[in-house]
């Protein structure tokens, strides 16, 4: 009856061979981090650090050969992504375009793309941000408004994009665009591009988050030529094709892993002899985590088998959102330490951080709403 | 395959009547037997002993199934039993099993008595003390543990019911005669009978929660209001997207913790199941609740023949608290740095 199901995954051999190296290779890059630093994970862009996995050929490692990739299994990659994540590695700088963009050009793109994007990727030279949102469009996507006219030899782009993570760092972004306009038929007419972040005419500024931090942007577009050929898949197919890319966005580790640093210091900190009251708390959070992987194994098993996880991908983000931001509340509760920021011992900045970091988890990514949404129509609710 | 064939069995004949009467204290006889001429109570038995010789795997299909369909029957109890036993080395005697003891503070104490061997002791709430020919019982004696068989009938038996109305009978055993005994299996820990019960009793839930899903998206597309089905309803839908989601974490726990069964060691991912299943429990019900309104409240309807057991499901065998400890205890003694490393060679 159900339009969604969770089959048990089981990692092959050479996949925990794998996961020894990539311990080892953390263990060397990542010596001295604190646990605020490690939490900080993904907002981590290191540009030396991504040159180095895209050495040890973790990026692009599903990718076929002649595109720089290493044609290994989906299952494999998983394991070096769960690895660098809980360990709190500093992927920015290269895994936007491991999970999304060069996943989106290896299936929309066109050849002359693929060679002269992939292989740059994969060596970790090259990195992506995504411009989707808009100032007056965040949830309701098809409603975005940035024009995409067509002029001799491309395009004039005219607009802004909000929310776009490391703008400011990243080579280019993948732009979502208005191509066509028709108010009966909001989804169709969008387009996608890829756009070089120091095209003239782009204005790039920072949106800094609450916490005082900045890896948001706002990207104003006046006047800006996008050539033809950097148009990604057929004109009027972006709808597809970034529904297409959302999926991909929502299925990994990265939607139950953002708190798992401060999981580890509650460990510490309630010692080898915890209380009946923190064992309890303890043990829940990590029934919670241990389903939480098998849930997000069984997805990875799923596009292994060339599957389509849309809605299991939907279901485990909800679940993993609300499983990070209940970790700060149950060190709250049983810890009782001031949460803070750059003064305090480890674990106080670190319950500062993922305290304030918190609230972005159910909206990055499709908000919670959205997700529980997308969960109804695959009931048949909608 | 399996799986088919135990829905087709558990929706023809677990009907709305049959659940009914079992309420009432009637044994059903017809589904018992059905149920054991199918090889379904003993899928970890060999053949060679007259088991269905099959996995754990196959074993969940037949567990969760009985979940879901609230079968009532000692079903569950009895692939664990048969299991220990034949693990044992013992035969299994035809006829529905059940296991003690099932209370973390209850002792069951088995001695030597010249050739035979004796037990003495209480075990309260055993599933279905009444009805099941026989009790397998896991305990310590010369220092290892023991699987032992007792005849049903050799206990004294004050009769008492679970919320669900199953049977949950204290048996007082006083000296009483050890039908067979001996060591257990490899693998078997001293508090086995809680620990493979909890394992039961999680994918018993889980196909609780499928049902109450189904259910309720059933419902909430039929059931209009204000001109329209109650599904059309963002707040119903987002309701029945965060019971998928239980249902969905409960499903997979408890499947995670079969097939660790099968690989021997299972104390971590049964305590998982059992912790994560038993939270889905309590919060899929009240949504199953919420949704159907008042008339899922009735007796007439037949939503509460699954809620109810899941309430007292999730406390049996330990509930959540009771295996959160456990495990919190065991991963604060690990450390910290083991957690990730721990959890990922599971």
């Amino acid at each position: 009856m159900h339009p969604f199901g969770f089959e048990l995954c089981e990692l092959p051999p050479q996949a925990e061979s794998l996961r020894s190296e990539v311990r080892e290779f953390l263990r060397a890059e990542l010596g001295e981090a604190t646990p605020a630093q490690r939490a900080g994970s993904w907002g981590g862009f290191d540009p030396e650090f991504s040159r180095k996995v895209g050495t040890r050929g973790w990026i692009g490692m599903t990718w076929p050969k002649r595109y720089g990739g290493h044609e290994r299994s989906a299952l494999e990659r998983y394991v070096v992504l769960e690895e660098m994540l809980a360990a709190g590695a500093p992927v920015a700088a290269h895994w936007i375009a491991d999970r999304q963009s060069g996943p989106l050009l290896l299936r929309f793109g066109t050849e002359a793309q693929r060679q002269r994007f992939l292989p740059a990727i994969t060596r970790g030279e090259l990195s992506f941000a995504i411009g989707m949102s808009e100032p007056d469009s965040g949830s309701d996507l098809a409603s975005i408004r940035t024009r995409a006219e067509r002029v001799p030899g491309g395009y004039r782009v005219n607009g802004a994009k909000v929310w776009t993570s490391n703008a400011h760092r990243a080579h280019y972004m993948i732009a979502l665009f208005r191509t066509h306009s028709d108010p009966a038929n909001k989804h169709a007419g969008l387009s996608q591009f890829l756009v070089d972040t120091r095209s003239p005419g782009i204005t790039i500024r920072p949106i800094v988050d609450l916490s005082g931090s900045h890896h948001f942007n706002e990207v104003v577009f006046q006047d800006v030529f996008v050539p033809e050929d950097l148009r990604v898949g057929e004109e009027g197919a972006g709808w597809m094709q970034v529904t297409t890319e959302l999926a991909l966005e929502r299925s990994g580790p990265e939607r139950y892993l953002s708190s798992f640093a401060l999981l580890v210091e509650l460990i510490r900190a309630v010692s080898k002899e915890p209380g009946e009251r923190a064992a309890v708390a303890l043990g829940r959070l990590v029934a919670h985590l241990a389903t939480l992987r098998q849930m997000s194994l069984s997805i990875a098993g799923m596009l292994e088998a060339g599957q389509n996880p849309n809605l299991e991908a939907a279901l485990v983000k909800d679940l993993g959102t609300t499983f990070e931001q209940e970790i700060p509340e149950v060190v709250h509760a049983l810890l009782g330490v001031e949460p803070t920021s750059g003064s305090g011992t480890d674990l106080q900045q670190l319950l500062g951080y993922l305290t304030q970091q918190a609230p972005s988890f159910s909206l990055r990514g499709g908000t919670r709403e959205i997700l529980r949404g997308i969960i109804a129509r695959g009931l048949g609710l909608r | 395959m399996l799986a088919d064939v135990v829905a087709r069995l558990f929706t023809d004949r677990v009907t709305k009547d049959l659940l009914e009467a079992a309420e009432q204290g009637q044994w059903p006889t017809s589904l018992w037997e059905t149920v054991e001429e199918s090889g379904l109570t003993v899928p970890l038995v060999p053949e060679a002993k007259g088991g269905a010789g099959g996995t754990w795997r196959d074993a969940h299909v037949v567990v969760r199934a009985a979940g879901r369909h609230a079968v009532p029957l000692p079903l569950p109890e009895t692939i664990v039993a048969s299991w220990l036993l034949s693990g044992a080395g013992l035969d299994v005697p035809r006829g529905p099993l059940t296991l003690a003891p099932v209370q973390r503070d209850d002792a069951l104490t088995l001695r030597r008595a010249g050739t035979a061997w004796r037990l003495s002791g209480t075990a309260a709430r055993v599933p279905w003390g009444g009805a099941a020919g026989h009790v397998v019982v896991v305990a310590a004696a010369d220092g290892r543990t023991m699987v032992a068989l007792l005849a049903a009938g050799s206990g004294r038996v004050t009769a008492d019911l679970n919320l669900a109305r199953e049977p949950r009978h204290t048996l007082g055993f006083d000296d009483a005669p050890v039908l067979a005994v001996a060591p257990a299996g490899d693998h078997i820990p001293a508090n086995a009978i809680r620990l493979y019960g909890a394992l039961i009793r999680s994918a018993q839930m889980a196909g609780g929660l499928q049902y109450l899903l189904d259910q309720s998206v059933r419902y909430a597309t039929e059931r209009r209001q204000f001109g329209k089905p109650i599904g059309a309803f963002q707040a119903i839908q987002h309701q029945l997207a965060v019971l998928s989601e239980q249902s969905a974490a409960a499903g997979v726990a408890a499947a995670h913790a079969f097939r660790a069964a099968e690989g021997g060691d299972a104390r971590f991912e049964i305590a998982v199941a059992k912790i994560r299943a038993g939270e889905a429990a309590g919060i899929g019900a009240a949504i199953a609740h919420q949704v159907h309104g008042a008339i899922g409240f009735t007796y007439e309807h037949s939503l509460h023949f699954v809620t109810r057991r899941l309430w007292a499901w999730r406390a049996e065998f330990g509930d959540e608290g009771h295996w959160a400890a456990e495990l919190g205890q065991a991963v604060a003694r690990r450390g910290a740095d083991a957690l990730w490393p721990d959890l990922t060679a599971r």
